[in-house]
């Protein structure tokens, strides 16, 4: 079970709300101070790419941001409900539509950020899962 | 926090102070910034991004929709940050080979080459 599940609106205003909300979170499970700004970008970026799909498809549901403490590690899961987007494909709009571009882009700026990064494609929609260590207070 | 714009020209540069943070929902107004600056006739832009708490992809992607614009005049659009978390994030997407950054908005505006 996460520690704290968010549900928000796929509207731009609320990616905030959850930068903030992951970074209170992961600094309470432990996560190194030094790695909060990571955490906040990486969630930032995940979390923009998923209100893009789901304005992008029409998609009224809202994103989905799980944040779990365990004993070494702190995860982050960022749940969109648009299908078959998450491996790259892009069904929804050409290739210079400018949203899918910044999605691929917040997508190489999570690799670039994260180790234990991965994208899961599903049927109901993609996750990207995340993790940090944390260092037991 | 939100984002805060305020333009000034030194020379014929015109310096964009830029403030709070650049996401997902604030980057269309630095977006619209920068297009109107380049439509008044405004080509060498410096960016001040000493104020900025935060900058994702979305922000990236207007910095280099501006350089664009001030490229097909002839123009330049240089940034100015000495914060480490910012520029790790031109660092990771290569970007630090496409725009100049500087120290200060004095080093932005003296540079020519």
């Amino acid at each position: 079970m996460p520690t704290v599940e968010l549900l928000f609106s796929a509207q731009p205003e609320h990616v905030r709300t959850a930068r903030l909300v992951a970074a209170a979170v992961a600094r309470r499970a432990g996560v190194d101070e030094a790695a909060l700004d990571e955490v906040r970008l990486a969630v930032g970026e995940a979390c923009s790419r998923a209100v893009g799909l789901h304005r992008n498809s029409g998609v009224e549901d809202p994103v989905r941001v799980r944040l779990t403490e365990d004993e070494k590690k702190f995860s982050i899961e960022v749940a969109d409900e648009v299908p078959g987007t998450s491996s790259g494909s892009n069904p929804g709009g050409g290739a210079d539509e400018p949203a899918d571009d910044e999605g691929e882009m917040g997508l190489a700026v999570i690799s670039g950020l994260v180790d234990d990064f991965e994208v899961i494609d599903g049927d109901k929609g993609g996750i990207i899962r995340m993790s940090w260590p944390t260092v037991s207070l | 926090m939100d984002l805060s714009l305020s333009t000034r020209t030194v020379g014929d540069r015109t310096i964009v102070e830029v403030g709070g943070e650049i996401d997902v929902y604030t980057a269309p107004k630095l977006r619209e910034q920068l297009v109107e600056l380049v439509n008044d006739g405004s080509y060498h832009l410096v960016v001040d991004m000493e104020g900025v708490d935060f900058l994702d992809s979305t922000g990236l992607g207007v910095l280099v929709g501006g350089l664009k614009r001030v490229r097909a005049h002839e123009g330049s659009l240089r940034l100015v940050c000495n914060q480490e978390r910012i520029l790790k994030i031109f660092r990771i997407t290569g970007l630090t080979k496409v725009f100049p950054i500087h120290t200060s908005v004095d080093e932005a505006v003296a540079a020519t080459d």
